[in-house]
């Protein structure tokens, strides 16, 4: 793994930065160079956020990422904007269950995953985002699901640790999908 | 690197500001700088210190003149705006010779303009902080790591030349998060005989003041400190070079600027293009002779920045015009992309014979 662009997207509330947040504490954990950058501004309320990470073996010049290998989207509005963003060759995980359409580019891959819907039947409505970045990392291979188990204890805040249990299985939720 | 830790640019420089002994921060919120203040309300109560969120920038400002004049360590921070409106404290800080630290996390202008990143403020911070004859110590961190590293150096080059240091640094800066070790090392002390502390009714009174209707005499207080500045042009210029050594076009940079364009140097290479950048670290005093030294190899040099270009002019300054001076800019809140400068830096090797081995 040289350099991974990723790009996480939702509404604000959805965890697109504590994902982003997630895979970026790992990278710290094995040593690798990270960026983490969020948008910022008056669309963080009720509209689209987003975060890019970048995660590489060399000093990472720009942290800003245009041309993501790895697009998360977590709502139509974000599958809209960033589709076309996509690198060639690169993935898209999309919440189908929020998202009522299919990816359009044929030189990407496309994984459509019902994460909203599977966090509600589990009980865990707010964990969509952690089903969908298991899933992620399962197809691109990224961090091994042990490592990323073990980083979620340490990004969750002290208040929600009794919130550690349930982000774990959403994760191994997205694995087994 | 198991003692780094992950931390957004604003935060890790808050958290520097206390390693290096500020207990005094006053502020008052805007984006993109806001987390600075959001983590000193939290940290300061629990090391003794005094967090306060004045009425006003005006209000902070002044409040940062006070304890400077006391002798301590101080801060405050804002975005361009609010740091207009503190550029009347700015040079008072200068005509009383007050050492303090000034952070602005810049977003495009001019007036209220956006909050999207920018380094519009360059002539600002470089040229004209405030009225009258002075200068500014200028540092432009261009990672979470220098965030850090500058507010701790910040603080001793403020210490040490009784100036003010300004932490130049850019939305991007301030939100981004990267590993950053806070390993910061001795917290040199200085000495401060000119504190007004009290007398304790064993010395004279010590004045902190700006004013003189004695034209021969205000004339002289500039001389000095102008006689001071010079020493400090020859001494404490910072820059960070990357691929330069054989670099025909040469990009300078700084901040986020500078990370966008080594992704374009990068490619440039691939390209068979002999690109390479030099980053100013200290935006006052300017790394002049670097560049005025690597002018006599190069061909041509491009200035990146997010204004209208602002930098560009130190750069032809520098190299007293001797070689083409190219701008690749984005303003406003944009930011250039990699491939923007790798189009810059092409057309700079072709129009000056830099495009083959």
């Amino acid at each position: 793994m040289k350099q991974v662009n990723i790009l996480i997207s939702g509404f604000g509330g959805q965890g697109v930065l504590f994902t982003g947040k997630v895979l970026a504490y790992e990278g710290l954990l094995e040593n690798r160079e990270v960026t983490w950058l969020p948008s910022y501004g008056p669309e963080m309320r009720g509209g689209t956020a987003s975060c890019s990470v970048i995660i590489s073996d060399t000093p990472i010049g720009s942290p800003l990422v245009p041309n993501p290998d790895v697009l998360i989207a977590m709502n139509l509005p974000s599958l809209d904007k960033f589709e076309d963003a996509v690198a060639p060759g690169g993935m898209i995980f999309y919440d189908s269950s929020l998202i009522d359409r299919e990816v359009k580019r044929a030189d990407v891959k496309a994984f459509g995953i019902p994460a909203t819907k599977i966090a509600g039947e589990e009980g865990m409505a707010t964990l969509a985002n952690m089903i969908i970045m298991g899933k992620m990392l399962k197809e691109t291979d990224m961090f091994p699901q042990e490592a990323i188990e073990k980083t979620i204890q340490k990004v969750v805040s002290a208040k929600r640790q009794n919130l550690i249990e349930l982000n774990k299985k959403a994760i191994s939720l997205g694995y087994e999908l | 690197m198991a003692d780094k830790v992950l931390m957004k640019g604003n935060e890790a420089l808050a958290e520097a500001a206390i390693m290096a002994g500020c207990r005094h921060y006053f502020g008052y919120p805007i984006t993109p700088q806001t987390e600075v203040a959001a983590y000193l309300a939290k940290r300061m109560p629990q090391i003794g210190g005094t967090f306060l969120q004045a009425e006003s920038e005006v209000a902070a400002i002044n409040m940062v003149i006070g304890v400077a004049s006391a002798g301590k360590r101080v801060m405050t921070s804002s975005s361009s705006p609010g740091i207009s409106l503190k550029s009347e404290g700015i040079s008072y800080l200068a005509g009383c010779d007050l050492p303090a630290l000034i952070v602005n996390v810049q977003r495009g202008g001019p007036g209220l303009g956006g909050i999207q990143p920018s380094q519009s403020d360059y002539f600002q911070a470089t040229r004209g902080a405030g009225h009258g004859d002075f200068r500014m110590l200028v540092l432009a961190p261009a990672s979470v790591q220098e965030m850090a590293s500058l507010v701790f150096k910040g603080f001793d080059l403020a210490d040490k030349y009784r100036m003010t240091t300004m932490i130049l640094a850019d939305g991007t800066m301030g939100q981004m998060m990267e590993p950053v070790s806070l390993d910061m090392g001795e917290v040199k002390a200085y000495e401060k005989p000119w504190a007004v502390t009290g007398t304790k009714g064993e010395r004279t009174h010590n004045i902190v003041n700006s004013l003189s209707l004695l034209p021969e005499e205000l004339e002289q207080w500039n001389i000095r400190r102008y006689e001071m500045y010079k020493q400090i042009e020859e001494t404490e210029a910072m820059h960070e070079e990357f691929m330069t050594e054989d670099a025909d076009i040469v990009v300078v940079a700084f901040g986020v600027a500078a990370r966008v364009a080594r992704n374009a140097i990068v490619a440039a290479r691939e390209k068979g293009i002999k690109a390479g950048m030099i980053r100013p670290i200290t935006l006052w005093p300017f790394p002049k002779k670097v560049l005025f030294e690597k002018a006599k190899t190069a061909k041509a040099f491009i200035s990146v920045e997010l204004n209208m270009g602002q930098m560009i002019e130190d750069v032809e300054l520098s190299i007293r015009c001797s070689r083409p001076v190219y701008l690749c800019s984005r303003t406003g809140g944009m930011i250039p992309t990699p491939e923007q400068v790798l189009q810059s830096i092409e057309k700079a090797a072709k129009e000056n014979g830099g495009d083959k081995e």
